[in-house]
């Protein structure tokens, strides 16, 4: 039996934990000696006051979009992917090799090749692990834990060895070449009359993360395979007695949270650094893990969490450059957003259980009251 | 391949082996308990800095050493509490805590020393310094027995010998005492334990506080006997390799000691690519040394070669009947 209301569940819950994660922070400012409303002020009036900001901002969103989409179709299943770090590194490859290797005569075609890559090469470096787990029965979150460092390894050598330009001593690809680069906000929404700021990074790709939104919620909550995932999630015996397969399950959810998270490099490596450089995903692998949790795995909810921290990301670096806040504070913020939403989800839900199954009865009482 | 430079390839791996070892020896009491703690690395994290932190503001290495083990001992309690009492998913918490570290050390760092994210340079009584063991220099001069007495074994820190020394100790108090035997039955049948009238919290509090000291310990060791001072995100991966290592070990204290080691060869092999080319006639990379561990983890928690099981209440929350 359900104790609390449905809205309770879906939004007092995540709320109530983001509260207590914002209090706690701006415990943590203070105690470094600075002012947390005037932080917040700054960080608001940085990441949201102009065009420039809400760039940075969804430019960041998008990366988050589709690591949280990736974590959150994991965990529909029951398996915890904390890979998408490696398996968006890989798709950075894919990106990389699409466009450095095949003569694209327009952008959008580059993009669906580089996409096509991307998802591929993530996909590939998530079943590995979801196959050693269904078949072998090694536990998928250290499997894919080792899997992000081999995936920096590999980058690592592919990079220094392989992609390097001659000459060059930086470890990084070419440049991309021109008819590869993807029209940033600023150019699609010019033509309808709509001012965006030219140097943000936002591009093309945030419209490929809504579409991944939806093409998810679509897949989870309408379709006979998202039942069935949702199934195996919720009692893997319960699934096996109606014929689901674990193993095709297994694979399936972990493919597609792969090539998720690799589509990630159609934004940061192909749409903002248009090459590929070491450390090109800067952890936005496991942001994806507290933007799941946040959004409770639904897609919407991945949606307005992804943006969430799109903003504490720009708000971060906002306030880096003019207060001396370290960006590190948004590495905290995230870790107890973690920490409230997901382990410690229960001190949280507990008492608001206790709260209303306390108001249900007081409810019931007077209802049985009026009747006598 | 001479001598003296393998002496040298074998001091730096126990060097390097150190602070893995005493992470493993940590999350070893944690998961024989059934409490997963990939949390490692950020207790270590914390322990390097608030042990570097206090021993340049306090000029004593020691003091240094126990505000680490506290640091430590403060996410081993959230971690506890997250998973024992609000029986929350322990490999969530063990992700928050690896940010909650990375973090805070430099958001402290910056706002106490103004440098960076990084603690002063340690020097004299604020760091921990090789002890010359009795007799090495007298017979440092003798050929063979000498420098593997003087060099290898001799001129290490004292945490180094510690850790050596947890590794029989680790043994003896899982498997010779009844609060090992408690400790290795929370881990694989809670239940049983409740029933004998032994409180599964408490054990599995003492585990999870057991592990935080001796992650305290091996961060400690990091920034004051290793490096002088710490560094943003110094542990840079070594609670995932001690993870590994632990698992390699298939979760016993002295397959800890030989994993840990081994891990630790390939750590010094990495900076010293002409040995390798030396011994086995070819280039190695060095990218391929450093993710070797983490191959071999996969391919042993496969079962490939071996089976590794760990314990069979890991990750479970306890639940009492009601």
């Amino acid at each position: 039996m359900d104790v609390m209301p449905k809205w309770a569940e879906v939004v007092l819950v995540p709320l109530i934990s983001l509260l207590l994660a914002g209090i706690i922070s701006a415990l943590v400012v203070l105690a470094i000696g600075e002012d947390p409303v005037a932080a917040a002020k700054l960080m608001v009036t940085g990441a949201l006051g102009s065009t420039y900001g809400w760039g940075y901002t969804l430019y960041y969103a998008t990366n988050f979009m589709f690591t949280g989409l990736a974590v959150a179709i994991a965990f529909h299943a029951r398996l915890f992917n904390i890979g998408g770090e490696g398996q968006a590194m890989l798709g950075g490859l894919g990106v990389a090799l699409a466009c450095l290797y095949i003569p694209w005569p327009h952008w959008s075609l580059a993009l669906v090749g580089a996409a096509v890559m991307a998802g591929l090469f993530g996909a590939v470096w998530a079943a590995i692990p979801a196959w050693l787990q269904a078949k072998r029965g090694s536990h998928i979150v250290i499997t894919t834990i080792m899997f992000n460092f081999i995936a920096a390894a590999l980058l690592n050598y592919t990079l220094v060895n392989m992609l390097r330009p001659k000459g060059s001593m930086d470890p990084a690809t070419a440049r991309f070449p021109e008819a590869t680069n993807l029209p940033t906000l600023h150019d699609l929404l010019s033509p309808l009359g709509i001012e965006f700021s030219k140097a943000a990074p936002a591009n093309v790709s945030l419209l490929l993360a809504i579409a991944a939104c939806i093409g998810l919620w679509v897949l989870i909550w309408r379709t006979r395979l998202g039942y069935e995932i949702r199934a195996y999630g919720h009692s893997e015996s319960a699934a096996k007695y109606a014929g689901i397969s674990p193993f095709k399950i297994t694979m399936i959810a972990m493919i597609i949270s792969g090539a998720l998270a690799g589509l990630m490099a159609t934004n940061n490596v192909m749409g903002e650094a248009e090459r590929l450089v070491l450390n090109s995903t800067e952890g936005a692998g496991f942001i994806g893990i507290a933007v799941a949790l946040m959004g409770r795995s639904h897609p919407l909810g991945v949606f307005i969490a992804a943006i969430l921290f799109g903003f504490l990301y720009q708000g971060g670096a906002e306030l880096a450059l003019w207060t001396s806040i370290p960006r590190e504070l948004i590495v905290v913020i995230q870790a107890l957003v973690i920490l409230f939403t997901g382990a410690l989800d229960n001190m949280v839900r507990m008492p608001l259980e206790k709260l209303f199954l306390a108001l249900r009865r007081a409810r019931t009482s007077k209802e049985a009251g009026a009747a006598d | 391949m001479d001598y003296l430079t393998l002496i040298q390839l074998l001091d730096s791996s126990l060097r390097l082996a150190t602070p893995l070892l005493l992470a493993c020896l940590a999350g070893l009491f944690s998961e024989r308990a059934g409490i997963f703690d990939i949390g490692l690395e950020g207790k270590m994290l914390a322990a390097a800095f608030f042990s570097a932190a206090v021993a340049s503001l306090t000029g004593s290495v020691w003091i240094g050493l126990l505000a680490g083990i506290g640091a430590s001992l403060a996410l081993a309690a959230l971690h506890g509490i997250a998973s024992i009492t609000f029986r929350g998913n322990q490999l969530i918490s063990g992700v928050a805590i690896n940010f909650l570290a990375a973090g805070m050390t430099v958001l402290i760092a910056q706002s106490w020393f103004k440098q960076g994210g990084r603690t002063p340079s340690l020097m004299g009584g604020a760091r921990f310094e090789g002890i010359t063991l009795p007799g090495a220099d007298a017979i440092a001069d003798v050929p063979f027995i000498g420098p593997l007495y003087s060099e290898l074994i001799s001129g290490h820190s004292i945490l180094v010998y510690m850790a050596l020394a947890a590794v029989p100790l680790t043994w003896w108090l899982l498997y010779r005492t009844r609060f090992g035997l408690r400790l290795r039955a929370v881990g694989e049948n809670p239940a049983s334990v409740d029933t004998a009238g032994v409180s599964v919290v408490g054990l599995r509090y003492a585990a999870v506080a057991i592990c935080g000291v001796l992650c305290g310990i091996a961060g400690a060791y990091l920034s004051t006997a290793l490096q002088a001072g710490f560094v943003k995100d110094m542990s840079a991966g070594r609670g995932f390799i001690a993870l590994a290592a632990l698992i390699f070990a298939k979760w016993r204290p002295w397959y800890a000691l030989w994993a840990t080691l081994l891990f630790g060869l390939f750590g010094a092999l990495e900076t010293r690519p002409d040995v390798i080319e030396s011994i086995i006639g070819m280039k190695v990379q060095a990218q391929f040394l450093g993710a070797l561990p983490y191959i071999m983890t996969v391919v042993i928690l496969a079962g490939f070669v071996g089976k590794a099981i760990p314990p069979r209440a890991g990750g479970e929350p306890y639940v009492k009947e009601r």
